[in-house]
């Protein structure tokens, strides 16, 4: 199955679509790992600021996905759902 | 410093403003100029009612106790939102597509329609609910009462109650207004949606005012926050594993479960563009709201360190006499308060009028429901009665509960308790198994565990939880501890309470699913939830026939009003090609018709009522076989059909071919007649002329009279042959010859047929070439039948044979079964085109002087044979003519 190159480009858009909660959750989830090592204290101002970058780099790729992505997202464009 | 009096003024002037915005846009709406009524940013805007005011007061409270921990109840929605074309975009599609009215109609409507499930959800929804609701009047009330009590945190508490309860009434007189003005619930509440969207700018404006206040005012920036954080209570973030990831969850889920979020998100739903927007947007709008709940907190702390924290937003800019800034943050905490106590009640009171109230009334009037009593009165009725009801339950539980608990800790054990809807939620639209049986168990094993662990453990001692029960279990049973469930000790009893009860709701739901059979209902609707992209318009849908279209319309039009009732009617009839209001009630607008009631009254309810004109309430499992029966019927008909056909051309074909083979035979009979005539009448004509010349007398000589009587008897025995001749045909070819069947030695009747033949060399005639030894063969046939064949062939053979010095070859082959036969001349042989021919009748090939017969000698002798069982052919290639005879040794007697 091979698509021409801008229906190629959507599906990947698609993709990134679903990648990106997982990736937002994946980094969300980081700050447990630094506190699992021994003595290290984390800092709230430090930790805010990650958490609020990450935050705001979500928002801004589902900004440009969203911009992107075909709009009414029928079977069309998605292929069949499962 | 404000009074209390200007306080309430003001409050009463954005009350009225809030109205007039409403009554304006429902204005605008009516004109059917929706414009920016109908915005990406609208809509993004009303999903704000997620910022309660337990998250606008509550926030920087919670961050004050466990730090930056108040961010989970933000990222969970952010994740929901940011995966929209994961879940949200179906959500929405299937909302949409099936006019979903709420989260309860959703899980009923997907498992086949349930009015159980849906009750089940609703009371679930109204539980959890309640003392949400109850929260927002006691942060409304606080509020107040902070301005009241000029700074003094808690006034006594008649004052708080009596606030509360005008806040109450207010709240139930505007939701009443503007959230029951249309009774189908996917006519979107405009002016309701745009009221909140006002509120939220509102409150996000209040929440950045007093953050940069706080920030540029209070503190030197940015820089000098992130020193006095490093310096305060908070500096240091332990995130608790469980509690950080527990509660992104929690609040993830609660974000897609929680019934007024349902509303906003998927009923109001104009267009699912908007989503996309909001994928972003919403993100953006919580990230905002959250940013200086942290410096807020720090500036609290230092400067209020014994005031509720709670209440900071308010009581730091009241703190520095800004009153107008405290005035501001007021008119936020009230927005996000009753933004989000209207849209809750207006969800509920959705819920409860489709699943609670008119299940009973169709129970009550079963036998006329749907034809008598205005149906859109009472639904409107009960809608209002519910509102009232709901919010006088979030009064009485304020009232009773005395205001007291911390504001996060009901907030979560609220979402705690409605996403137990989840696994039917995600099981429902990913799983196309999930069944009904199995959404119960889970539902009611979830909400169980849910109120064992959490809900009734929050009221503290109680006569239902004793403290004896919570230390020990009860009965002293020590792994049934509600804190502690199955031994699982130390964990944070939210964390804990949401880990079991998920996990035994999945569990239950999942177990019951895989063990049930669904009803055939359950299954279509199921296929539809799950495959919403496939069949976006809607599968082909299954309804008993026999409705009257009449009965219809009558019941449609005390559910959605005679104007759009008449409206869909006629719109169907067109379609269906008809003049007037009458469609015939195919299964196609039956569905049609459940769904438009669907959006007024709910899926069950609209299939029931419509059930009940239709006669049968519900699929069976029979109904979907007969249907399926007749399919096999009708195919099998096909193929029938498709048999009949084929038959029918193999009989014309032989048909056909016999109509030809009796042409055939015609022309051959008048041939035939004509070869006959022919042949009678060339004799006939010489023995009529010589007979003449003998009776006229004259002078003739002896010899000449007896050469004309010979002629004349020449030509009689002629006739007779040919009489004889054609006797022996006919009744060869009618089959009436006799045949006397004996065991035969074929040397003898060679022997026979060569002498009578006539043809002896010795007598000036043909050489004839025999191997003796090989003809001795038996065989049982009628030897006088086979002579006659041998000598035709014998005398043909003198007759026509050309050579010089004429040879016959009688050749004899035995095999085991069988005798081959071979006459073989040295003569011309007949042509090839001629081979075909001289079997049949009177066919001769050369003149007739020189034949001497009629042509009817090779005829019978293939009749002889055939009646013998065995066959004669021309052989060509044998240097001359030859005929080949094959005779089965064992001869015809049986058969014959």
């Amino acid at each position: 199955m091979f698509l021409e190159r801008r229906g190629y480009r959507r599906r990947r858009l698609t993709d990134a679509a679903r990648v990106l909660p997982v990736i937002g959750a994946l980094l969300l989830l980081m700050p447990l790992l630094w506190s699992l090592a021994p003595g290290r204290v984390i800092g709230t101002a430090g930790g805010g600021i990650y958490v609020f970058g990450v935050w705001a780099v979500l928002v801004i790729a589902a900004f440009v996905l969203s911009r992107r992505l075909p709009l009414s997202g029928g079977r069309g464009e998605d292929g069949p759902e499962r | 410093m404000i009074g209390y009096n200007i306080l309430v003024a003001v409050c009463l002037a954005y009350v009225a403003l809030l109205f007039a915005v409403a009554f304006a846009a429902e204005r605008r709406a009516k004109r059917g100029a929706l414009g920016w009524l109908r915005s990406p940013l609208v809509y993004t805007l009303s999903l704000s009612i997620y910022c309660t005011a337990w998250t606008f007061y509550g926030a920087v409270g919670y961050a004050v106790n466990s730090g930056l921990e108040f961010v989970t109840i933000y990222l969970g929605p952010t994740l929901v939102m940011v995966g929209w074309w994961w879940l949200l975009r179906k959500l929405v599609r299937i909302g949409r597509s099936q006019r979903i009215t709420s989260i309860a109609d959703l899980i009923s409507s997907r498992y086949g329609k349930s009015n159980l499930l849906g009750v089940l959800v609703t009371l679930l929804a109204v539980i959890g609910s309640t003392p949400y609701i109850a929260l927002q009047l006691q942060s409304v009330t606080l509020s107040f009462s902070v301005f009241a009590g000029e700074g003094r945190l808690l006034a006594d508490f008649d004052t708080l109650d009596s606030t509360a309860l005008a806040v109450a009434a207010g709240l139930t007189l505007f939701t009443i207004l503007f959230g029951t003005r249309t009774l189908d619930a996917n006519e979107k509440h405009h002016g309701v949606v745009t009221a909140i969207a006002l509120e939220a700018v509102v409150k996000l404006f209040a929440l950045l005012a007093v953050g940069v206040f706080v920030v540029w005012g209070v503190a030197g920036g940015p820089v000098d926050i992130a020193q006095r954080i490093a310096a305060s209570e908070i500096a240091e973030w332990r995130p608790a594993p469980g509690r950080w990831a527990g509660l992104i969850f929690l609040s993830a889920a609660a974000f897609l479960c929680l019934p007024r979020m349902f509303q906003v998100m998927v009923v109001e739903n104009s267009d699912e563009r908007h989503v996309a927007v909001a994928s972003w947007a919403f993100p953006l709008y919580v990230f905002l709201m959250s940013l200086f709940v942290i410096p807020i907190a720090v500036v609290g702390l230092e400067l209020l360190p014994g005031g509720n924290p709670d209440l900071y937003v308010l009581t730091v800019p009241l703190s520095q006499d800004r009153d107008g800034l405290a005035m501001l943050s007021f008119l936020g905490g009230f927005s996000s308060a009753t933004s989000m106590v209207i849209v809750a009640a207006i969800a509920l009171s959705t819920m409860v009028s489709n699943h609670i109230v008119m299940p009973i009334w169709l129970h009550l009037r079963r036998d006329s429901a749907s034809m008598s009593g205005d149906v859109r009165d009472l639904v409107i009725t009960a809608r209002r009665m519910s509102i009232a009801g709901v919010l006088l339950l979030g009064y009485l539980y304020f009232h009773f509960s005395g205001g007291s608990t911390a504001l996060a800790a009901i907030g979560l054990i609220s979402f705690a308790g409605v996403v137990q809807v989840l696994p039917s939620l995600l099981g429902g639209l990913f799983w196309r198994g999930a069944s009904r049986g199995g959404a119960a168990a889970g539902l009611v094993i979830g909400f169980g565990v849910w109120a064992y662990t959490l809900f009734l453990p929050s009221f503290g001692e109680t006569f239902v939880m004793t403290g004896l029960m919570l230390d020990a279990g009860p009965f002293g049973i020590d792994w049934l501890r509600p804190h502690a469930l199955f031994g699982l000790e130390g964990m944070d009893p939210v964390v804990h309470s949401v880990f079991w009860s998920m996990l035994l709701n999945s569990g239950a739901f999942i177990l019951v699913s895989l063990l049930a059979f669904p009803g055939p209902l359950e299954r279509l609707q199921g296929a539809q939830f799950v495959n919403v992209y496939e069949h976006s318009s809607s599968a082909r849908g299954w309804a008993p026939g026999g409705a009257e279209a009449e009965d219809l319309l009558i019941m449609a039009q005390r559910i959605i009003g005679a104007d759009e009732a008449q409206a869909l009617f006629q719109r169907e009839a067109e379609r269906q090609g008809s003049a007037g209001f009458l469609p015939d009630t195919t299964p196609d607008f039956i569905e049609t018709l459940e769904r438009e009631l669907a959006g007024s009254v709910g899926a069950a309810t609209a299939h029931a009522m419509v059930g009940q004109i239709t006669g049968g309430a519900s699929v069976s499992v029979q109904d979907l076989m007969a249907v399926a029966d007749e399919t096999a019927q009708i195919m099998e008909h096909t193929s029938q059909l498709e048999a009949q056909r084929e038959e029918l051309f193999r009989t014309a074909r032989q048909l056909r071919e016999a109509n030809e083979k009796l042409t055939a035979v015609s022309i051959q009979k008048d041939a035939f007649l004509g070869q006959i005539s022919h042949e009678l009448r060339t004799p006939m004509t010489s023995i009529r002329a010589f007979s003449e010349i003998l009776m006229a007398g004259g002078p003739m000589s002896d010899a000449d009279r007896r050469r004309f009587t010979r002629i004349i008897h020449d030509e009689a025995i002629r006739l007779t042959r040919l009489l004889d001749d054609l006797l022996d045909l006919s009744v060869l070819e009618a089959g009436q010859v006799s045949l006397n069947w004996q065991e035969i030695d074929l040397h003898s009747v060679i022997d026979r047929a060569v002498a009578a033949a006539g043809v002896r060399e010795a007598r000036g005639g043909m050489r004839i070439l025999r191997a003796p030894d090989r003809e001795r063969e038996s065989l049982v046939t009628d030897a006088d039948r086979l002579a006659q064949v041998f000598i035709n062939l014998i005398a043909n053979a003198g007759k026509y044979c050309d050579a010089e010095q004429p040879e016959l070859r009688i050749e004899v082959a035995a095999r085991d079964d069988a005798l081959r036969i071979d006459f073989v001349d040295n003569g011309a042989g007949i042509a090839k085109a001629d081979q075909s021919m001289i079997f049949e009748k009177f066919s001769r090939l050369t003149d007739n002087s020189r034949a001497g017969g009629a042509g009817l000698g090779l005829a019978i002798c293939r009749e002889i044979i055939d009646r013998l069982g065995g066959s004669i052919a021309y052989v060509p290639g044998q240097g001359g003519a030859a005929f080949r005879v094959m005779l089965p040794r064992a001869g015809m007697q049986d058969a014959a």
